[in-house]
């Protein structure tokens, strides 16, 4: 992975100490608390319900054991013994003093990692394909791509006070999406044209929130060379002319509505010829010395295996994982294994400070000690010999992270909900809490198959309910939390928005819901290869109405 | 006098700001609508200033090369469109008089100004000018090009 040089070191090294001295500031009343909150926002630093909340960058989701042992040490000094990890492939504490924050930031300066930017009106943390560099349907991996962004967008000092803040997605897997760059301010696709060459596809627009949108192609291709300088023109037409005068309109996505796709590409264009120098032009050189940090690590050479075969044994639940949890890997004998952080009674996402520190050893004894955040708020070990599947099994299994269920009905998604977040207006980790408790049915899971469940409590739609295969989101009815239900959101490149269904469910309803919609899906699928999102897609709504409302009559349903 | 930060200094202010149908004086800081209406009569003076609202480009700013000084206004801390202005007024427009930063302008974006381009700094009514001062050592390297260095890091490091 990239290690940081002086200059890189120096930047992070100084940002800690301005950040202790902006603390200080707050502290003696030299800066009040308005002045203070856009200094604290990006550097991370949320009020939230309760206390304050530190989200740390994991820049495209990829973390060295060292790394993880630092952030466990912070978990169990500075917080209540955990950590969280987010849609964006970060992590971040609920519960750090700020008086304590300015040494958080050292300690994690200390291991590379900071706080840059995790919040505010700015470029945020750049997101990445969780199996890049390992997938086999990869045509090249993003990452080198990824740190030079994470640079050029560190104190960019031109968009610092963008109209709202502004996310960007890489893939380099055209066949398949799994960074979600439709949904994202700007999305980037490695792909090759007519030559041969290789460039980047620009998505632009994209987004959930309030006003669920997927993202444009703004440029089919972009030469490597130009992307700095084409990216700075994106966002200098956005920081010109998107809205400021309201919030709830001020994403690049209303401005690439409001505008036109054409329009939108025609001022960036315009903007780029005015802008773009030969200086700005990024030197075969530069990508060649990024992406060295990210070559393959040490595979041994070993024969080709099947690891369901390995596994079939009498140890069901062994086998079960296995079949849910590990992944493809190019390497003939290597795997990928998604950690499920889905376990029962705790929070999605929420890893304790001891588990942190023993799956730092994991990824040192199995997978070269690195491993991803997904933004499914999972973790993957990239690299495990195949051979040794069960092993890594029963040492997870040890510290409670052995469950079966990735990309399954309990492996849900979850924004933090009333529980912590004073703009939710339900609750939703209970929720997933009790849906993970209703289908803690192993046969049941795999005859379900790959469902998504996204859940948000308010149209802000952290828990990107718009693109769960089924959604939910909290809505506040006078005073009591309810739930809408909506089918047939996806992510990937067969992007769509879910709609809802019907009208909204009481909490003792709602998971009912949920368990109606899945029975039905298994009595009217055409066969069990047929995914739910394919089966909602070719029979429409009407079946699922009928089976939560009773009726697939709107009145009755309730269309609101 | 009132005094500024210009070319990472303290100094006396030398320009007066003039609110629109007030009477000229001193080095003058017109609105830039006043200007545009008053221009024949503003050019001839030995020097000017225009303060321009964020929600104008550099295009609105009539024979901009010929001014003295610009004063971009921040009307809120957050307001982030003067910070492309600045660069389009010194990087296309090869404008070398004085770029200041009027307003809301606190002591933390001062480094962010200045490598978009501004030279001057009014700050908010009530800050410390030396605690400013400090803040333009603060984050030395860069990782972009900027008004002031034509080179990103990639050509640098």
């Amino acid at each position: 992975m990239y290690q940081y040089d002086d200059y890189d070191r120096r930047i992070i090294t100084e940002r800690a100490q301005q950040f202790r001295g902006q603390v200080t500031r707050r502290l003696s009343g030299e800066i009040t608390e308005d002045e203070f909150k856009p200094l604290r926002l990006q550097n991370g630093l949320y009020r939230q319900l309760h206390a304050y909340m530190l989200r740390v960058a994991v820049p495209y989701g990829l973390l060295s054991s060292t790394q993880v042992r630092k952030l466990a040490h912070i978990a169990r000094t500075y917080d209540r013994g955990y950590g969280h990890f987010t849609t964006r492939q970060n992590i971040q504490y609920n519960w750090p003093k700020l008086t304590d924050v300015p040494t958080i930031l050292d300690e994690l300066a200390s291991v590379e990692m900071h706080a840059v930017q995790t919040s505010g009106n700015c470029v945020r943390n750049i997101t990445a394909d969780h199996f890049a560099g390992i997938a086999r349907d990869e045509l090249e991996d993003p990452r080198p791509y990824c740190e030079i962004l994470r640079q050029w967008s560190t104190f960019h000092p031109e968009f610092a006070h963008l109209p709202r803040k502004f996310k960007i997605a890489v893939t380099g897997t055209p066949g398949e999406d799994r960074a979600a760059v439709r949904f994202h301010d700007i999305g980037l696709r490695i792909v090759e044209n007519a030559r041969g060459e290789r460039g980047f596809e620009v998505l632009v627009g994209g987004g959930m929130g309030r006003t669920p949108i997927i993202g444009e192609v703004v440029r089919e291709f972009l030469p490597k060379k130009h992307f700095l300088s084409y990216i700075d023109s994106i966002l200098r037409v956005y920081n010109l002319h998107g809205r400021r005068d309201n919030k709830y309109k001020a994403r690049i996505k209303i401005l690439v509505a409001a505008l036109g796709i054409d329009e939108f590409r025609r001022r960036v264009e315009e903007d780029w010829e005015a802008s773009r120098t030969p200086e700005l032009e990024l030197p075969d050189a530069e990508i060649a010395r990024v992406a060295a940090f990210f070559a393959p690590p040490a595979y041994e050479s070993l024969p080709a295996s099947d690891p369901t075969r390995i596994v079939l044994g009498k140890d069901r639940e062994l086998g079960n994982w296995v079949r849910n949890n590990v992944v493809a890997h190019k390497v003939p004998g290597y795997s990928a294994v998604i950690i499920s952080v889905k376990q029962k009674g705790t929070p999605p996402g929420d890893v304790s400070d001891t588990q942190m520190d023993a799956i730092a050893g994991l990824a040192d004894r199995f997978s070269f000690g690195h491993l991803v955040v997904t933004h499914t708020q999972n973790l993957v070990l990239t690299d495990v010999k195949t051979s040794e599947l069960p092993a890594l099994h029963a040492e997870l299994r040890r510290i409670d992270l052995g469950e079966a269920n990735a990309n399954k009905i309990t492996d849900i998604i979850t924004c933090p909900g009333l529980d912590y977040c004073d703009l939710a207006n339900a609750r939703s980790i209970p929720l997933s809490l009790e849906i993970s408790e209703r289908f803690d049915r192993i046969d049941y899971l795999n005859d379900v198959g790959d469902v998504s469940i996204k859940i948000s409590g308010c149209i802000n739609a952290c828990g990107h309910h718009h693109v769960g295969n089924i959604g939910i989101l909290g809505i506040d009815k006078r005073g009591v939390e309810f739930y809408q239900l909506m089918l047939g959101g996806s992510p990937g490149n067969d992007a769509s928005i879910g709609k809802i269904l019907g009208r909204a469910l009481a909490q003792d309803e709602i998971v009912d819901a949920v368990e109606k919609v899945l029975d039905r899906y298994l009595t009217i699928r055409e066969s069990s290869d047929e995914r739910f999102l394919d089966t909602v897609r070719r029979v429409g709504f009407d079946p699922f109405k009928v089976a939560v409302y009773g009726s697939a009559d709107p009145l009755e349903a309730g269309a609101e | 006098m009132t005094q500024i930060i210009r070319d990472r200094a303290i100094v006396d202010d030398d320009f007066v700001h003039i609110a629109d149908g007030a009477e000229l004086s001193g080095k003058p800081i017109v609105s830039l609508a006043r200007y545009i209406k008053e221009r024949d009569s503003l050019r001839t003076l030995p020097a000017l200033g225009v303060r321009v609202p964020p929600d104008k480009l550099p295009a609105d700013i009539p024979d901009l090369g010929r001014l003295t000084l610009i004063a971009l206004e921040l009307t809120k801390f957050t307001e982030g469109r003067p910070y492309s202005v600045a660069r389009m007024i010194r990087q296309r427009y090869g404008f070398k008089g004085e770029l200041r930063a009027v307003g809301d302008v606190l002591r933390d974006d001062l480094r962010y100004l200045e490598r978009c381009g501004f030279n001057a700094f009014e700050l908010k009514q009530g800050k410390s000018l030396t605690s400013a001062l400090e803040a333009f050592a603060e984050l030395g390297p860069t990782y972009q090009a900027d008004a002031n260095e034509p080179l990103p890091i990639y050509r640098r490091r």
